[in-house]
């Protein structure tokens, strides 16, 4: 008997997934609107602007009238003044970037900066006083430089952002999908009933990444035209290559997915175990700000994160136009982890 | 002819503190073409056992073979000649009858096309419906459904009936008659007596893990000595004082038991026993407050193996 491909187990086993996914319109809605929201506003939120004025504030004593009227005068502070007390509050609290406090040491004029230096919005006010501050007392500058203002799609938040939420939605769909959709199967005995027929565990595993793959599309697709739209985040790489890496992340994802539900027996374990695993990488891996933020002794770690490579990669296509034989390394990280949570997940694999 | 099922002191033990046992050594031959129950109480070890022979267990002990061959060996041949519904399964609710038994279709080499199976289990005007719209009877034959879809020779039915309305019942039972009509072999667990009787033709009665009797139904009532039983209630001052075995000496009388309030007798002879135990009641100045005779049944035969009921929760061991 000659069956046509759309009996294959494969084919009904995929179907069946895709179905019960599109008729529970809550799971639709959330998984394609929520990446939109967090694109919109996301968006809006670091939408690039010039520097705003640094607020900046004058501790009471000799000379505080002379003091705010020269500060106020540059278009980059906002000066106000207030005794001790008030500077530290204002410090504290971050409405405030910088205290000065007029001194006389030795009868010659001068003036202490008080402010953190971690902070990099009390530095950068720190500079703008100083050179305010000495350009009045007549420092002329040496060498001309000249501003020459560009704002360019690519370098902008939103652009940074976009692969960013990519990298998040592979790995919120992949775990959550396949883990939350695996033990609920082994809780309804299904999985058992599957086993009491002749159906092969590979088809069963290979519809889950089918399935995983054909949801994924809309979703990307959705954050790359609204992105596009709304902003005009362009994609200066191959589309091939960045096709390759989402169908990658994707697999890498559903294979952690399958491993954290592979003898998970509730719903209250996998939901901890699938955050116990994605914590870390929604910290570290770089979804909002650059991992080289973090210390350097913890990169080793935070670059073999399975989130960590993919969204590199993706950014230094997105935005450098890298070509594949530049991302070798993190498509190997990424293909590890597939491959490796992959066959331990099946190994550890508990039907009943 | 190779038996259907073929089991050899089979064992089944959880680990733990103290460990489960909850198959202690069954030996088990079933003919093809018939209809075989397995009756006993929750724990008795029924479902341990069919879970075995479906392959979905492994034994600790011993060898359970299915028509013919080896689990260990040709796993997936058994899996494409048997059928199984299990005690409880939760199909997807989104998915819609016929969908659910093309996907399980596409599992076997060959088969029964979906839309016949769906006529089989009388539910073609429910074929476009979803399983969550289905009532339970209705989502008890697309179970079923799934295990004939592959044309089996041999079916696994855990408590196919367990929670179903009466008219659900017996629509089962017609598909369940009408497979062994055709020449199937059924394995099904119960602990309904009335189901056994009137479907299987041969039965075994499991208790904390072992075998206590098989034979036909009719035999095993046959052999109690006693196709009847006298149920009756009595009041009066001396009632809560009687001993369990109050009236077991009465001629034609063979034992007495308790069931909460009612009094058993299993009777030989009805005509005999009646009129003594009426006297005896009238001589302990007792009122007869009710008085019925039936046919013995499979639960009578149960109580004279076990030594307890049918549905007492003295049975140890898993479910």
């Amino acid at each position: 008997m000659s069956r046509s491909w759309t009996m294959h187990p494969v084919a009904q086993l995929s179907l069946a997934r895709i179905r019960e996914f599109i008729r529970e319109p809550e799971a639709v809605f959330w998984s394609y609107v929520f990446p939109l929201v967090m694109i919109v506003s996301l968006g809006l939120a670091f939408r690039s602007e010039p520097i705003e004025a640094v607020a900046v504030v004058v501790q009471d004593g000799e000379r505080t009238d002379e003091l705010v009227k020269v500060l106020s005068a540059s278009a980059r502070l906002v000066v106000s003044s207030g005794p001790a007390e008030e500077c530290r509050r204002q410090l504290r609290s971050g409405k405030s970037e910088l205290i000065i406090v007029a001194d006389s040491t030795d009868g010659t004029d001068a003036y202490r900066f008080v402010f953190d230096p971690t902070r990099p919005g009390s530095v950068h006010a720190r500079d703008a006083v100083n050179d305010v501050l000495q350009r009045s007392a007549g420092r002329t500058d040496p060498v001309l430089t000249v501003d020459d203002a560009v704002t360019e799609p690519g370098s902008r938040y939103i652009d940074f952002l976009v692969p960013g939420l990519i990298g998040m939605g592979l790995m919120g769909g992949g775990i959550w999908g396949v883990g939350f959709g695996i033990v609920d199967m082994r809780i309804r005995q299904l999985l058992k009933r599957f086993l009491g027929t002749p159906m092969k565990k590979p088809h069963f595993i290979a519809a889950i990444m089918i399935s995983r793959i054909v949801f994924m599309i809309p979703e990307i697709l959705i954050v790359l035209i609204a992105s596009r739209l709304l902003f005009g985040v362009v994609n200066h790489g191959s589309y091939l290559i960045m096709t390759l890496l989402i169908v990658l992340g994707a697999f890498e994802f559903a294979g952690i997915g399958l491993l954290v539900a592979s003898r998970a027996k509730t719903l209250e374990a996998v939901s901890g175990l699938m955050n116990l695993s994605m914590v870390p990488m929604w910290i570290a891996s770089g979804i909002f700000f650059s991992p080289d933020r973090f210390p350097s002794f913890i990169q080793p770690l935070i670059n073999v994160l399975p989130l960590t490579p993919l969204i590199g990669a993706m950014r230094r296509v997105m935005q450098e136009s890298a070509g594949l034989a530049q991302i070798i390394p993190e498509l190997a990280i990424i293909l590890g982890w597939g491959v490796v949570t992959f066959f331990l997940g099946l190994k550890l694999f508990r039907w009943e | 002819m190779t038996y259907a099922i073929e089991c050899r002191q089979l064992t089944k033990t959880w680990p733990g503190k103290p460990p489960v046992e909850a198959v202690r050594g069954i030996d088990l031959t079933i003919e093809q073409g018939i209809c075989f129950g397995v009756l006993g109480p929750n724990g008795a070890g029924k479902t341990t056992t069919i879970e075995i022979c479906e392959g979905l267990q492994k034994a600790t002990s011993g060898e359970a073979l299915v028509l013919g061959k080896s689990w260990a060996t040709h796993g997936h041949e058994i899996r494409e000649q048997i059928g199984v519904s299990l005690q409880e399964t939760r199909l997807s609710e989104k998915l819609t009858v016929l969908e659910t038994l093309t996907l399980f279709r596409s599992f076997y080499g060959s088969g029964i096309d979906a839309e016949d199976v769906i006529a089989r289990v009388s539910l073609t005007e429910k074929k476009h419906s979803r399983i969550k719209s289905l009532s339970g009877g209705q989502r008890q034959r697309v179970a079923v459904a799934t295990a004939l879809v592959g044309n089996p020779r041999l079916l696994f039915l855990d408590e196919p009936t367990t929670g179903l309305d009466p008219q659900s019942r017996r629509e089962l039972w017609r598909i369940i008659s009408e497979f062994r009509e055709a020449g199937g072999t059924i394995l099904l667990t119960t602990h309904y007596m009335d189901e056994a009787e009137r479907l299987c033709d041969r039965v075994a009665i499991f208790d904390k893990g072992r075998i206590l009797a098989i034979d036909s139904p009719r035999r095993l009532i046959m052999d109690l000595g006693a196709e009847h039983v006298v149920d009756f209630t009595v009041s009066g001052e001396q009632a809560a004082a009687l001993p369990e075995e109050f009236g077991s000496n009465l001629p034609g009388v063979i034992s007495a038991r308790m069931e909460s309030e009612r009094r058993c007798l299993s009777v030989g002879e009805p005509h005999v026993a009646i009129p003594a135990l009426l006297s005896l009641i009238a001589a302990r100045n007792l009122q007869l407050t009710s008085l019925t005779t039936r046919q013995a049944s499979l639960e009578d035969v149960f109580v004279h193996y076990a030594g307890h009921g049918l549905n007492d929760e003295t049975s140890g061991g898993a479910a």
